[in-house]
Parts: C-alpha cells; structure tokens; sequence
C-alpha cells in the first residue's frame, strides 16, 4: 500500500508534548495521516517500512498496558526498531535522575522517544535534554495527546465532523490529563464541551478554559452527541474525595436513565481501562450501538503510526 | 583603622528620618561619627583624603529577617563563609538565620556552635533564630527563655507551620511571659498538601497540585484571633496573597503584629513559572498578578512592615528534576536590594519606605541596634549605584548554590561598597 507523505504541509513542532502545542493544522495533518493507517491496519499484511532503520525507544515509568502496546504495534508496523524500557528494573529505580536517564538514551540516538511519566511535566524536561523528538504518552495530570487526538479521529469516523458537536467528559477530572488533553482538542475543533465532576473532583478555574461545568450529571448529559467517561482512580477514595464507590455510582456513574438525557444517537466513550459498575454501566460499554470503546482502541494505533511518522521526519 | 570620609553621597536613613546628600564620618573604631548635609567640603581638615561619592546612594546595612544557611548539616547548599559573602555582596550586613538545619536548632547545646561558627566564619552579623517545637515536629515547644538567654533573637519553624491550635495558643502565652519573638509561617499543611504552586488557571493547564491562597489566610486569621487574648510579638514571617492583605488590614484595627513579604512575591508572578521553571517553585508560591499588586499595595498602606530575601540557597541536583521533584526555594540574599529597587524604579514604592522595610522596621522587630546610621553606632552599611543597569546571571551568584529565580533578568542598581564595623568588606 503506498502511503505518500503530502510534503507540502509540515508540523510545527518538534515534540509532541500536548495538544496546547499544536495549531489546527498540525492536528489536521496528524488526524489525515492517522486516517490513511486505518485500512492498513485492518489489512493482511500490516506492515510497511517507512522507518526502517529508526529507533523508537518506549520510556514508561508508569503502568500501561494499552497506551504501550499501542505505540509498541505502531512503531513495528512502520518498520522502526522499537525497544521498551522497562523501568522497575533500570537504573530510575537505583536513583538516576530523569535528566541522566535522558543522556544515556540520548547517547544511543534514538530517533523517537515516547515517555510516560507520574510528573506533570516530565516530557517537557526530558525533550530539553535529547537531539530527538520526544513523544509525551502522558505526563502526570497534564497532558495526554495522542489519546485525545484518538478520541477526536473516533468522533469523526462515526459522527464526520467535531464543529458543533456538544461533548460531555466526565469523572476524575482533576487527576485526568486525558481530560485536559480532550479539553484542548475539542474546543479547537470547535465542540461544545461540558466537564461533569463532582466539586471535588474539579480543578481550580477550570471553566477559564473554555468548558461549561456541571456537578449534576443529568444536566450536563442534556442533548449531548458525545459521552466520554473517565476512569475513577480507585486511589482516591482514601484521601476522602469521595465517599463511596456506591454512591459515586449513583450520582456520576453512567446508566441508561442519565444517558436518556443525551441525544438518542449518543456515543459513549471510554480512555480505559474501566471499572465497570462504578463510572459505568456495564451493560452500556458493552452496548455495540452506543459504545465505540473497542474502536477508539483500534484507531488508538493509527493515530500513534500517524504521529511516530510526522515526528520522526 | 584610619577615619573615613564619604563626601556627597545620597543618604537614606530612615531610622534617623534623613534623606539628603551629605556625608559620612567614621571614626578609628569603625563607628559613624558623623552623618548628613553637614558634613560636607567645607568641615573636613584638608589634610584627611576622602571620598567623593558623587551622588551615589549610602544606605544602612540590610537586615534580612529570613535566610536559610546549610549549617549545621547542608554544608553542601550554604555554609556561614559563603553566606557572608553573598550577603556583602548585596549591602546585606545582618541576618536571621533560619533553624532549619541538621540537627534543628532546637536546644541551647547547639546555639553555642552556632554562634561560635557565625562568629568565627561570616564577617555580617548573625542572629540565629531557633525553632518553636522540638525538631520541628509541631509537638513540643523548645526553651525559649533559655534559648533566649543563650542570644536566640526569635523562634519560628521556619518552613513549617503550627498547625495545632492549641499548642499556638500555648507558644503564645509562653512567649508573652518571656518576651519572645513569635516568627510563623503561615500555611495550613492540610490545605496546602502536596501542592506546588498557586492553585488556580495555570496550575489546573500545568497539571500541577495547587496550594490555595486560603491556605495562609486561615492559619493567619487563626493567629491574629488568639493573639486577642494573648498578646506577645507575633510576626507573620511572609505573605503572598490579596486575601492575606485584607486580613491583615481587618485585624491591624484590633491587635498589635507584624508582617513580611518575599521580595520574590513582590517581583514575580505565577506566569513566570512557564514551561515548569523548577527555580520558581518557591514557598509561600509565586501568585497572580492582582496578589503581587494587592502586596504593593499592602506596602505603602503600611499593612507589611518588612521585605525579606527567603533566602533558600539549594544545590543544581535538586532542582534539574521533575517540578513535583524539585526542592523549593531560591538563593536571593544578593539580590535582595537591587530586586527592591526595581520597586522604586517602576514606580511601585518609594525609595525611602522601601528602605524602611529593608533596615529599620526589621531592626525594630528584631529589638537590635542595627538598621541604622545613627552617630555612635557600628558603621554597617552600604553604597549603591541604584542607576546602574546590570544582568543577573547564575554564574556570578556568589551564594554556593546557584539557585535563583531571577537568572537573567534585567536590573537597575547594584550594591558598589559594603562596610561592617567601619570596614570595607566588599567593593565591586
């Protein structure tokens, strides 16, 4: 399958660090190139060799299991030499700083690194101290583009437009940087964004950025197109945000009569991985009308192709 | 040492309310003889060589009610040689030495090391500070009258606050019966848990924990209220928020305290943080452009009562870390007077309240004869070029540790000269 890079358009940056970074173009060419990825992903032989020759180095200093193995897929369909630190066993853990760890991979020359990190930030720090680009797989509570560029192109395949969409996110909103991520996109590409959290649940200020607020889940679901729930981190029960996963459920978890309010061709949507029975009915992620979970995952890879692609050039 | 004489300089003095050009005389024993428009040309014997300051600015020497020194323990960061001399460097001729060190400044075994390391190793003058709770636990109170006895000039948990209402009531009524000065940082830990910066828009885009500005009025609105009923010296080590200013200007009504401010939250502002500058993660945080102003403000309504380095010297490693890593604090006891003076410069606050908030209103809270050019006294202080535009950079930071938070910023004035005890300690 021939895949032609359109030469004309170029990204604007070096780095993927967030989707504050980016112009609308930048996002229009990633989302374009991640959608020419798609049918060869579901193709017999998914594999091309763009970058060959290019090593893309995988710095998780976090646990993940999709995200990972969805850059780990990406990189190995487009030919790169992928390797994927594992960190519990590195020298992180023996107290090297993130700033050495860098030097030492960058002496490798790499061409792509891709980091998860506990730290908000950490990817800002990390692309200072190496030559080559640095792809931010989620840094602490800020950022996590790729899944917000995943969740964009998902919308688009099923609804062919984000202009005038009306998207409710809703959950940990505090902890989520795919919140903050999506918050970015959407409203560039011109949604209309609703955050439902409880109070404490909500950053500060967080309306400044453009979304309306909502404590109540019922009104903030009113005539949605799209409902993206996020996972409540069950950590967070202990510091008294909330007071019981029963009752968390009661009031934000997402059911067939809250979903009533929104829009009959509502999709649901989901970063994972998910508790079911505490932000979500079970019965609704399974639901193949409404939920387009499974699909984001796919699309995860294209858009991950996408941007090892444009980074690496 | 031979007399000196400094001709027709710009003298501020507030202590002494003298802001004129004149001159200054000082004597074989390093004290100031003789000080304002009157000594001039004219009453000088034309034998004595002296110098003609050609209108720079003489100040008394700095008193900087908040440093961090490494020693005891964080010999590495600071010691009491290298915090001299970055103090010279900036007219910084007195300092209160925070307890924060290793072993904690805690109990009167220690002081005498202290005193005896601080008179030995720095050329300014060092009045140790010791802490309010045993190893700064927020437990158990430490011996302020022996402590005192011992040349203790305050007691503060430095970086810490207590939290138990109950056990400040108690410091309160102690330090009342002794005479001690009570120095708080004021911070609900609870509040402020975890946090690294102003909680607000820009920590919500930075995916940082945020330290609510409420977190300092609460525990100051806690304090002011006990100190209702139990009156002692009560300082409020710094301040950084609108909200604490208007607190601070309810109370000021009822009772009798003080209050200081960083010149780091007078100068700087959350957005200075940028792309997670580690070097501004500071304590009480960098807060929003109507806080910084709310503060100024506060100054020349005479609500804040002193202006403070928060010199917090830390070494590179930890601060090339992740934000939420990284060591909070900057070194500043250098640019202490020239930051002050971009306050002057743009108009902020005029130059003799600034002084005034830099010498003698520390010096009086602390009860020391220093702060001052008064006839008799030890000639600490310093002149300075308060036109001169230069350029902070890390690399010429006399401090041990490199740490400051304002490396290449653009500044108007520099300290030329600093004197202690008559002598010349520093000459640029």
């Amino acid at each position: 399958m021939a895949i032609n890079s359109n030469k004309a358009i170029k990204i604007s940056q070096k780095h993927l660090l967030g989707i504050q970074d980016l112009s609308i173009s930048d996002v229009n060419l990633i989302l374009s190139e991640a959608k020419k990825f798609i049918s060869l992903n579901k193709s017999k032989n998914k594999k091309i060799d763009i970058l060959k020759g290019k090593t893309q180095i995988n710095l998780f200093f976090e646990p993940s299991t999709r995200t990972q193995s969805s850059f780990e897929l990406a990189g190995k369909r487009l030919g790169a030499d992928v390797m994927s630190m594992n960190i519990t066993n590195s020298a992180i853990k023996k107290g090297e700083t993130l700033i050495d760890t860098a030097m030492t991979l960058n002496a490798m020359h790499p061409d792509i690194i891709v980091i998860r990190h506990q730290d908000s930030g950490a990817c800002n720090l990390l692309s200072q101290k190496v030559n080559c680009a640095v792809l931010n797989a989620g840094d602490g509570r800020r950022e996590h583009p790729t899944q917000a560029l995943l969740d964009a192109l998902t919308i688009i395949d099923r609804k062919n437009k984000i202009q005038g969409l009306r998207i409710a996110i809703c959950g940990d909103i505090l902890h989520s940087r795919v919140a903050r991520s999506n918050i970015y996109l959407l409203n560039m590409l011109g949604a209309e964004v609703n955050i439902i959290a409880p109070s404490n649940l909500l950053p500060k200020d967080i309306s400044k950025m453009g979304v309306n607020t909502f404590s109540n889940m019922k009104k903030g679901l009113k005539d949605c197109d799209i409902v993206m729930m996020l996972r409540l981190q069950n950590e967070r029960m202990t510091s008294s945000f909330l007071s019981s996963n029963r009752e968390y459920y009661e009031y934000y978890g997402l059911t067939p009569d809250k979903l009533d309010e929104a829009k009959n061709d509502a999709l649901i949507m989901h970063p994972g991985p998910m508790n079911r029975g505490i932000e979500i009915d079970t019965k609704l992620a399974d639901d193949i009308n409404k939920s387009v979970i499974k699909e984001q995952v796919e699309l995860g890879v294209a858009v991950r192709m996408a941007c090892l692609k444009i980074f690496c050039e | 040492m031979k007399k000196k004489y400094f001709l027709n300089a710009n003298i501020v003095d507030p202590h002494n309310s003298i802001e004129e050009i004149g001159g200054l005389i000082i004597n074989e024993e390093g004290k100031i003889e003789a000080i304002g428009k009157k000594v001039n040309k004219n009453n000088i014997p034309s034998r004595e060589k002296f110098i003609d300051l050609k209108e720079k600015y003489i100040f008394p020497g700095l008193v900087d009610m908040r440093v961090f020194v490494g020693e005891p323990g964080y010999e590495y960061k600071e010691n009491f040689k290298t915090l001299s001399n970055a103090a010279i460097a900036g007219g910084v001729t007195s300092v209160v030495t925070m307890p924060n060190t290793s072993p904690v400044i805690d109990n009167v075994s220690i002081v005498d090391f202290l005193k005896r390391r601080g008179r030995d190793k720095a050329k300014i003058n060092i009045f140790p500070a010791a802490s309010l709770t045993k190893n700064l636990e927020g437990t158990n109170m430490t011996e302020f009258g022996l402590l005192k006895k011992k040349g203790i000039i305050g007691f503060t948990d430095g970086t810490k606050t207590i939290q138990n209402t109950r056990l400040m009531s108690r410091i309160m009524k102690s330090a009342y019966d002794l005479d001690c000065l009570i120095m708080q940082h004021a911070e609900d830990l609870e509040l402020s848990k975890n946090g690294m910066m102003n909680d607000g828009i820009i920590s919500t885009k930075l995916g940082l924990q945020g330290i609510p500005d409420i977190a300092e009025k609460i525990i100051i609105e806690r304090d002011l209220t006990l100190l209702e009923d139990l009156n002692c010296r009560y300082h409020v080590s710094q301040i950084s928020s609108s909200k604490s200013v208007g607190i601070i200007e309810q109370k000021k009504e009822v009772v009798s305290f003080t209050t200081g401010v960083s010149i780091n939250n007078l100068s700087l502002n959350e957005n200075d943080i940028g792309d997670f500058r580690t070097f501004l993660k500071l304590s009480p945080p960098l807060r929003t452009e109507d806080d910084r102003i709310s503060l100024i403000k506060g100054i020349n309504k005479n609500l804040i009562d002193v202006i403070v380095s928060d010199h917090k010297p830390e070494d590179e490693e930890s601060k090339r870390l992740t934000f939420s890593q990284a060591a909070t604090g900057a070194s500043g006891v250098e640019t202490l007077l020239p930051l002050s003076l971009e306050l002057f410069h743009n108009g902020s606050v005029k130059l003799f309240k600034l002084i005034e908030l830099l010498t003698s209103n520390p010096a009086k809270i602390l009860k020391i004869n220093k702060g001052n050019l008064s006839i008799g006294n030890d000639a600490d202080f310093c002149i300075a070029d308060i036109y001169k535009p230069w350029i902070v950079k890390k690399e010429k930071i006399v401090s041990k540790s490199k740490n400051t938070c304002i490396d290449d910023k653009k500044l108007q004035g520099q300290v030329v000269n600093t004197f202690v005890k008559g002598e010349e300690l520093f000459k640029i």
